[in-house]
């Protein structure tokens, strides 16, 4: 009998990524590696194909002159490219480092100057443009291939360029066998990925993770959820995000499977239809996202359908409630869950996409338990998992049969946990990366002994599973010296469907305040369905109406939260807070020293007493130009909360402005 | 080689003349914008040149075809393609069948092929799909693919508007406003897959458009009509520092004397 997870291969460990691939091209040649839409057909590859095209590439670079230890980087949407360019680098002992393709310019500037990157790979036009306004600061950057030839033709005359199909040809006339004889030498603890750390304070820093640390954490993965080969999976997030790093390349060649990439990242929730895959892992607002598509067309659809659904709903939930706390059915609920399962959620199920799914993942922030229960109530196995990426993003991971809402899990196979006398979590294992490129201080900080401060608070529950409560430099007092996590508030904020955003103060203050973003699709519809006309969101979020609602959904929120926590005020932003202009890291976290700084003058009123507050809200667009609009800004107390201070006059608050 | 000429083109309408005397000269490859306030003409050139009205004098031809008294499908056949102010698409059916029903004129198939669905007709539907396949990658419409055009956002219409148009694939693609009514990142879109239209496919462009930023940033030559006449031509720098446009722009009209032609009231009638 082999160990569930691990086919044929044994212990993938023992080799690098394209040494692994190329011993599966071996195996099974003919196995379909990954499938890519185009013009609405879905192409396959097997992995001897993979295999040639990771030769050509590997042969390509190497006669473009990159050699052991050289960085390449790569800029692109999910496309096979992305995996044959990372595996043909690591093929000649290169390191491929990924680069979010939602970066502006300057980002891309710094992440390819600091990584010393003598190659880039560059999806199309658009970030073809963002190297070529920075391409004077680059000295090191020889070469820029780009994968989509689509307005390139003006460029016909450079020889900074070379076509992803001219690299491969390259790759072709070479003589000698440049992947046979450059990949042996491979070692499995070489480095072979920088993967950025979202940064939501400072730079962006590389994590140099080796082929160890990925193949591990995949076969750990692997052996524990016991995938099968064959199994499919969709990867449709930023491939430069260590999540989607390690599902696509570590867990698909170490436990052979395949992975499908959508056919544009508009498309992605259609080609999920399409595909039905046997696993996922998604960020938070992706599950969030298909919850409130759901809740949406419901309040839209006619009132037996919409008291159907919830009745089904709620048996299907209650049995999935009670399989969670261990419980056998009786009979009678055992006949509900039956007539829910094939009534409601298998047919929604199927229209999901997610009806093949035996293993779904969230990760990267809280989940609210509400989300949970309700893909539990669907069928949907979907568990938290929690790491870093210095630690390939996954340590903990729910067992079959043993998820909570509340933790994030038990450490994988070969990892070892404990909460260190500060209250921060620490973890040791095979995956831990071998620290930050060129910054020595940060990864002696951040790696001690070969335990990784995660900088995270967390406790451990009794049976051995793992909480994380916040960052532990989030972790704020008031003015009574009561601790409070402002995260734990904001996810309880955002468990309504109505608040897209938000950013909760308070550190050193007496009472605790929120800065909120609508979400403008259920807010909107909310609000057309009341006939309440509105322009753009600035309109929209200043409307009375939408603030009573707003201020109902906190009370909500309030009532499950400790006294010293409740949100007594809180103001709806004029804008959405946005990653473009810094408000948010490019993984949708928070900036709050960003934020508190911006928005300076609403913090002030939030504390100050005022009724409301006269701004100036400038609006960035993407051709640089910016737009200032005077704007009111209304302070909202929430209902049951305490009354703000005896206010001074609207005009003296506004003249203070 | 394929060039539109319009050699002293007048339309009449009754009494009114919506065009008097109108020439341009269209060189193949390049993006030819006609501008002037509404009432000006505009339209009702495009529609001289597509078929749709045809002019009480002068002559329209492209390359070696006579198109002055061509009926629109005529016109469709010499590779004129057209994307309408007015969407004109089946708003019931998807985008994939919108642009499988422009592909239809390329179709060489009779009766009995199309019954047996064997041969000649199942191979032309299928290179029919492959190439609206291509024209959706290209107009990146993939996310909309399969639904019906009356469900999708305007902006995504016109985007739609112009696929139909190309699925034609035309040599010389006329735009009526395609950026009427978008916002400042919808304009953007249409700006660069107009310059791929032009520089990636080889198709020549006449716009109309009353952006003038666009028009001044894109066209390679210009051309400004007002009350049915020509007024200006030349190179977007040129043609902008023409006192006569901005005074058609700015209107100055109180000490403007009134058009040469009969009617002043042509305005109301054109565009």
């Amino acid at each position: 009998m082999r160990t569930p997870g691990r086919d044929v291969m044994g212990d993938v460990t023992r080799w690098t990524l394209p040494q692994l691939l190329a011993e599966r091209a071996r195996l099974s040649p003919h196995a379909v590696a990954l499938r890519h839409k185009e013009y609405g057909i879905w192409n396959e590859t097997t992995y001897a194909g993979y295999l040639e095209r990771v030769r050509e590439v590997a042969a390509g670079l190497h006669a473009l002159g990159v050699r052991r230890g050289d960085k390449v980087a790569i800029i692109a949407e999910n496309v096979p490219a992305w995996v044959f360019m990372e595996l043909g680098a690591q093929a000649l002992g290169a390191v491929s480092v990924g680069v979010y393709q939602s970066s502006v310019a300057s980002e891309i500037r710094y992440v390819v100057d600091y990584t010393d990157a003598v190659v880039v790979l560059a999806e199309d036009e658009e970030q073809v443009d963002k190297l070529l306004e920075h391409r004077h600061e680059l000295p090191q950057l020889r070469r820029v291939i780009y994968e989509d030839g689509r307005g390139m033709a003006k460029h016909a005359g450079d020889d900074w360029f070379l076509s992803f199909g001219e690299l491969l040809e390259l790759g072709r006339q070479q003589a000698t066998d440049v992947f046979g004889t450059e990949a042996a030498q491979g070692q499995p603890d070489d480095v072979c990925h920088f993967s950025l750390t979202s940064g939501t304070t400072g730079q962006p820093k590389a994590a140099m993770l080796t082929h160890r640390n990925l193949l591990h954490m995949g076969q750990a993965l692997a052996e524990v959820e016991g995938f099968r080969p064959g199994s499919d999976y969709l990867s449709f997030l930023p491939m430069a995000w260590i999540g989607e790093q390690m599902m696509t390349v570590a867990v698909a060649l170490a436990g052979g499977v395949t992975v499908n990439f959508p056919e544009s990242s508009d498309t992605a929730m259609q080609d999920l239809v399409e595909i039905g895959p046997h696993f996922m892992f998604a960020p938070p607002r992706i599950w969030e996202g298909i919850q409130s598509q759901m809740f949406i067309r419901m309040q839209e659809s006619y009132g037996p359908n919409r008291a159907l659904y919830r009745k089904l709903l709620a048996w299907s939930t209650d049995a999935a409630d009670a399989s969670l706390r261990g419980q056998k059915p009786g009979a009678l609920a055992g006949l509900k869950r039956w007539v829910a399962y094939w009534g409601l959620t298998r047919p929604l199920l199927d229209q999901l996409g997610l009806l093949r799914l035996t293993h779904a993942y969230t990760g990267g922030a809280a989940l609210g338990p509400d989300v949970f229960r309700f893909y539990h109530g669907l069928g949907v196995n979907l568990k938290q998992i929690y790491g870093q990426t210095e630690n390939i993003g996954i340590a903990y991971v729910h067992r079959d049969g043993d998820v909570r809402f509340d933790t994030v899990g038990k450490p994988l196979p070969g990892g070892e946990c404990r909460i260190d006398e500060n209250g921060e979590i620490v973890s040791r294992s095979p995956a831990v990366c071998r620290g930050y490129y060129k910054k020595p201080e940060a990864t002696a900080e951040t790696i001690r002994d070969g335990w990784l401060h995660s900088g995270d608070a967390g406790r451990m529950t009794a049976d051995g599973h793992l909480q994380v409560i916040d960052r532990l430099s989030d972790v704020m007092t008031t003015s009574r010296g009561e601790r409070f996590s402002p995260q734990y508030i904001e996810n309880r904020l955002k468990f309504s469907p109505y608040v897209k955003e938000a950013v909760v103060l308070g550190d050193g203050q007496g009472e605790v305040t929120a800065i909120l973003n609508l979400d403008p699709l259920t807010a909107g519809q909310w609000a057309e369905k009341r006939q309440l006309a509105y322009t753009t969101y600035l309109d929209l979020s200043s409307r009375p109406e939408l603030a009573e609602l707003i201020a109902g959904e906190v009370r909500q929120a309030n009532e499950r939260l400790e006294p010293h926590e409740r949100v007594t005020r809180f103001v709806l932003l004029y804008k959405l807070l946005d990653a473009d202009d810094d408000e948010l890291t490019r993984t949708g976290k928070v900036r709050r020293k960003v934020i508190g700084e911006k928005y300076a003058p609403i913090v002030e009123a939030l504390y100050d007493g005022s009724r409301e507050r006269q701004v100036e809200a400038v609006f960035k667009y993407q051709d640089g130009q910016e737009q200032r609009v005077p704007t009111r800004v209304v302070i909202h107390s929430v209902p049951g909360m305490a009354p703000p201070v005896p206010a001074p006059t609207a005009s003296a608050a506004r003249a203070g402005a | 080689m394929p060039q539109l000429h319009v050699e002293q083109v007048t339309l009449q309408f009754g009494g009114l003349n919506a065009l008097t005397d109108v020439s341009l000269t269209v060189p193949e490859g390049e993006i030819v914008s006609i501008i002037g306030p509404n009432g000006a003409g505009k339209t009702s050139l495009l529609n001289c040149i597509s078929g749709f009205y045809h002019p009480t004098r002068g002559r329209i031809a492209f390359g070696e075809h006579d198109l002055t008294r061509a009926a629109p499908n005529v016109v469709t056949g010499y590779g004129v393609a057209r994307a309408f102010q007015n969407l004109e698409l089946f708003r019931g059916l998807s985008v994939v069948e919108n642009l499988l029903l422009a592909r239809h004129t390329h179709l060489r198939y009779g009766l009995l092929d199309s019954l047996l669905f064997y041969g000649r007709a199942s191979r032309q539907e299928a290179e029919g799909r492959a190439y609206v396949e291509r024209v959706i990658d290209f107009m990146e419409l993939e996310a909309h693919r399969h639904h019906p055009v009356g469900t999708l956002a305007y902006g995504i219409q016109k985007r739609v508007e112009v696929a139909r148009a190309l699925t034609l694939a035309p040599r010389l693609l006329l735009l009526d406003e395609p950026m009427a009514g978008m916002n400042v990142e919808e304009k953007e879109d249409m700006v660069r897959f107009i310059l791929d239209i032009q520089r990636e496919q080889g198709v020549t462009v006449v716009l109309i458009e009353h952006d003038l930023g666009v028009v001044m940033d894109i066209s390679d030559r210009v051309y400004v009509l007002d009350f049915g006449q020509l007024i200006a031509s030349g190179r977007p720098e040129e043609v902008s520092a023409d006192p006569r446009v901005i005074e058609a722009y700015t209107g100055v009209a109180e000490t403007r004397p009134p058009p040469a032609v009969a009617g002043a009231g042509a305005a109301g009638v054109s565009a």
